[in-house]
């Protein structure tokens, strides 16, 4: 099923070209797309492309030189709507918080004072350490978890409060094969019951193939928007790197490369996995 | 059962006024100094917090100096320090370190000079050494409702401030995305931090003031899997130390012919440090003894 960017209701979120200057460099150049609800997204590009300093923009934390970032039409960014899970995180194992700490305070963080201990708020947490698969490890220090599991409670401690847009910057950096298959599955299947925007930051696209609804490839600040199909081609691609870029299909698979010869898209990691359905 | 009770309680240690203020402000020192030792820890600020007791040198001799109460001068350098650290250092977790250190390095400058007038001028060697190392039996009687004030606002400040600062002490990146005005929670904790520094030094003296914030956070946190039971462990080894500290310098009167009681502070950082120890040991049994019984582990290991 593929959907076009813009149809629908008013979308969750809609970046109208937007341009972010850091220190004299033009880190993303007139970028334009709009998330619907239920729908998975990548965010696609090699590293150094500007994929963090997008999310940092959507999150208001860096201010556009010109262009718009629109939260279900409102150019204000309202907290409670998105959920965040930040790019690897490094707990010290001995810190002291369970992973149902964690998604407590992804619930009531930024209100004063102790949290008090009621029937509801333990319900709330319970409910979302299941609904991320993360009951059976709830007791233990984040800190001594696995990636995958470390990722698991970062996305209960992001959905507790039921978000309308959720943002993930490279959830699945330095995880096995398999979790990253766990976490893609998770988040789609999250995205899609509860009606949640959700946009995945990563700089190889094929983990999400099959997953994502569409895909926004970010290279040298510029970006393309639209179903997977219709962007990662070599037409597409070799427009936004400004040079000719193969894009070629192995097994389901994409790999991306430069007439030098290097690998844009490191397909390394994945040359086991097989090919995945629509 | 009476003999034991005597060789711990020495004569007169219920009714001496020197040991009920000391086990006041003894305990309220280092309840404060362990609770916020515990963020401090998580926060990684250690070498801030180090920093502060060192730097209260400078104000403690100052206010030997100025015939003023030694808590003033504590918590007066602090805050100047502490000022000087965040606008120097703040970009980044390196950047706060060596401003950090170079505050403290000019710091201990000061402190050299107005050491060397508090035993020249005034020649009061021992002034030195209180402001340095501590003494809990001389202090004041006057200062306890300062001790009392500044534990007041330590606790209501962390009260406040609590889950705000838990969370920007986790990630401050998760904290800003859910609203919270880190900068505005890290500057006040930084102002806790001077405190429970300042109170922390009053008792076991400014060298020694990191032991009473670190030592027993530093165990807690070993122990404790969550943060509200770290924070009351915590408390708990800080008040445990101080008192038990208190009992054996005042037994310590008695050990020698001579009548030479060995200082409080010695005893605090001794007995934290051996809580350390046993909270050490204790976890690296836990953690064999768990992997032992965690069956998901030995399925793996088959």
């Amino acid at each position: 099923m593929k959907r076009a960017l813009t149809s629908g209701a008013t979308p969750v979120l809609q970046v109208e070209e937007l341009t972010v200057v850091l220190a004299g460099r033009v880190v993303l150049d007139k970028v334009s797309f709009a998330l619907t609800r239920g729908s998975v997204t990548g965010l696609i590009g090699p590293n150094g492309a500007g994929k963090t300093t997008l999310l940092r923009a959507i999150l208001g934390f860096e201010r556009p030189r010109s262009g718009a970032v629109r939260h279900l039409g409102i150019a204000k960014r309202a907290t409670a709507r998105i959920g965040y899970v930040p790019q690897k995180v490094a707990f010290d194992p001995d810190l002291p918080l369970r992973a149902r700490d964690l998604v407590g305070l992804g619930l009531d963080g930024s209100h004063l004072g102790f949290a008090l201990p009621s029937r509801r708020r333990r319900t709330l947490i319970e409910a979302a350490l299941e609904a991320v698969g993360a009951s059976g490890f709830a007791d233990k220090r984040v800190g001594r978890l696995s990636g995958g599991e470390q990722q698991r409670v970062l996305i209960a401690h992001a959905v507790i409060r039921h978000p309308e847009l959720l943002l993930l910057d490279e959830p699945l950096a330095n995880l096995d094969l398999r979790s990253e298959r766990e976490i893609v599955d998770l988040v789609a299947g999250l995205a899609r019951e509860r009606k949640i925007a959700a946009l995945v930051s990563t700089h190889d696209v094929n983990p999400l193939l099959g997953a994502m609804d569409n895909v926004i490839y970010l290279a040298r600040g510029r970006a393309a928007s639209g179903g997977v199909d219709e962007v990662i081609t070599t037409e597409v691609l070799s427009s936004l790197y400004g040079r000719h870029v193969d894009v070629l299909r192995v097994h389901g698979r994409f790999v991306v490369s430069a007439a030098s010869g290097d690998l844009l898209v490191d397909a390394s990691t994945t040359s086991q996995a097989e090919p995945r359905e629509q | 059962m009476s003999a034991l009770f005597h060789a711990l309680f020495a004569r007169g240690l219920f009714s001496n006024p020197a040991v009920h203020t000391a086990a006041i402000v003894g305990a309220l020192a280092a309840i404060s100094a362990s609770v916020a030792g515990v963020f401090t820890v998580m926060r990684g600020q250690s070498f801030a917090g180090h920093a502060l007791g060192d730097l209260g040198a400078a104000g403690g001799s100052a206010a030997a100096l100025l015939g003023i109460s030694p808590l003033v001068g504590f918590v007066g350098i602090g805050a100047v320090a502490a000022v000087a650290m965040s606008t120097l250092g703040s970009h980044g977790r390196r950047d706060r370190d060596v401003a950090t250190g170079v505050v403290l390095g000019a710091g201990l400058g000061v402190t050299g000079l107005l050491l060397y007038l508090d035993t020249t001028h005034s020649s009061t060697t021992g002034a030195a050494v209180s402001v340095m190392f501590g003494s809990m039996f001389a202090v004041a009687p006057s200062t306890l409702p300062a001790v009392v004030a500044a534990t007041g606002f330590l606790a209501l400040c962390l009260g406040a401030l609590y889950r705000p600062l838990l969370l920007s002490s986790v990630m401050s990146e998760l904290a800003a995305v859910q609203g919270v005005r880190v900068a505005l929670v890290e500057a006040s904790f930084l102002g806790v931090l001077v405190v429970a520094v300042a109170l922390s030094a009053l008792t076991v003296g400014a060298v020694l003031a990191t032991a009473l914030l670190i030592g027993p956070a530093a165990t807690a946190i070993r122990l404790a899997r969550s943060p509200g039971t770290a924070i009351l462990v915590a408390a708990a080894i800080g008040v445990g130390s101080t008192w038990m500290a208190i009992i054996l310098a005042y037994d310590s009167y008695y050990w020698s012919a001579s009548h030479s009681g060995w200082p409080v502070s010695f005893f605090v950082v001794s007995l934290i440090f051996v809580a350390y120890l046993v909270a050490e040991l204790l976890s690296s049994v836990g953690s064999r003894l768990a992997t032992h019984r965690d069956p998901s582990v030995s399925r793996t290991l088959s």
